[in-house]
């Protein structure tokens, strides 16, 4: 599959690096080319330096003919308004948001978008891990638990 | 009116402070904790409250559920798009205006129902090409909704409309001249209105027909 990743941090790297290994055609978009160092060497994969909201580089990632898009910078609201200009305008369904604040997540997955949160996902899993529950799908790791009174 | 904005630095200063001089019920949301202190040195305790007006906590702390406007301010669209959509979706909040720094973002604050976008950089490249581009309209202000743009242009004598009254006009489809200002007063527009030299007029125009508004009114 053809595969847009927002951002090159632990998270970007990591899953460039695996879906590139598995023959998927990955391009990493990344502001910083300090943060490539974490791709190794030889890269896996081609790169579009730039900022990944301004839709030049969007495009020069080549998002009109990508299968999925992963924002996963460290920024909450840039992965979120990333998402939504590539799922409003290139009209690309399968789209992934990285949200560490799992009441932002919790919010925007009620809006639709597919959210993980690493928190409730981390905690779900080592609660199923400390019982030995079996794992579950991943939306069920991904959902608030305790209902947030605000 | 309660308002709320959101962002601590020169715009949202301004804004507090006119809008505290107003009467209005105002606080403003800093995220930077030292920001935040000096804001309230200067505005006083009550105007500011430290914290991350992105985060849904924070929102619920400063009263987003009764707030009447939200302005969101940063110097980051993406932290403004972000409040913004919160704001519309989580706490339905009728009117929400969003500062957007990056002109080519604009179309995406329309689309998820944001009422109001001021984008400074716009706004002074508007002012810029008025300069090098005399006997131009001026834009003083876009109804974006409508697409429709509020311009203001001081006739010169060369004018097609000069001695001509409102109802000779032959102006671009859904043009109006609605106000002129002569001789400092200001007066509405009838269609016996004649018009003279020096008068400015405002007008309001579709964007796509500022041109041909142009041509018009200068010859």
């Amino acid at each position: 599959m053809n595969v847009v990743i927002l951002g090159c941090g632990r998270t970007g790297a990591t899953l460039a690096l695996e879906l590139s290994s598995r023959g998927h055609k990955v391009t990493i978009i990344e502001r910083n080319p300090e943060s490539l160092r974490r791709l190794g060497k030889e890269y896996p994969c081609r790169i579009v330096l730039g900022n990944g909201l301004d839709e030049d580089v969007i495009s020069k990632a080549g998002i009109e003919k990508a299968d999925a898009f992963f924002a996963v910078t460290r920024g909450d609201n840039t992965n979120l308004m990333a998402a939504h200009v590539v799922r409003s305008k290139y009209k690309l369904d399968k789209v992934c948001v990285k949200v560490a604040d799992p009441q932002r997540a919790d919010a925007y997955r009620k809006m639709g978008l597919f959210c993980i949160n690493a928190s409730a996902l981390l905690s779900g899993m080592c609660r199923h891990w400390l019982t030995d529950e079996p794992y579950l799908p991943i939306n069920e790791y991904n959902i608030l638990a305790p209902e947030l009174k605000i | 009116m309660y308002v709320i904005l959101i962002g601590g630095g020169n715009v949202g200063i301004q804004l507090a402070k006119r809008l505290i001089a107003r009467g209005e019920e105002v606080i403003i949301l800093e995220k930077d904790a030292s920001t935040a202190g000096k804001l309230a040195n200067m505005l006083g305790d009550e105007y500011v409250m430290h914290g991350d007006g992105c985060e849904i906590y924070t929102q619920g702390d400063a009263g987003f559920n009764r707030a009447d406007v939200i302005v969101a301010v940063t110097g980051e669209d993406e932290d403004n798009f972000v409040v913004s959509q919160l704001a519309k979706e989580v706490w339905k909040i009728k009117r929400v205006i969003a500062r957007v720094n990056d002109p080519s973002h604009e179309e995406t604050f329309r689309q998820i129902g944001i009422d109001e976008t001021v984008s400074a950089t716009a706004i002074i490249y508007n002012l810029i090409v008025q300069q090098i581009s005399s006997n131009d309209l001026v834009p003083v202000g876009a109804l974006h909704r409508g697409n429709v743009e509020i311009v203001e242009i001081v006739l010169s004598a060369r004018s097609p409309l000069v001695g001509k009254t409102m109802a000779d006009m032959d102006l671009p489809d859904d043009s109006f001249v609605v106000y002129a200002v002569r001789d400092g007063q200001g007066m509405p527009i009838t269609p016996e209105t004649v018009l003279h030299a020096d008068d400015m007029v405002v007008a309001l125009v579709p964007l796509e027909r500022a041109d041909a508004l142009r041509e018009k009114l200068c010859g």
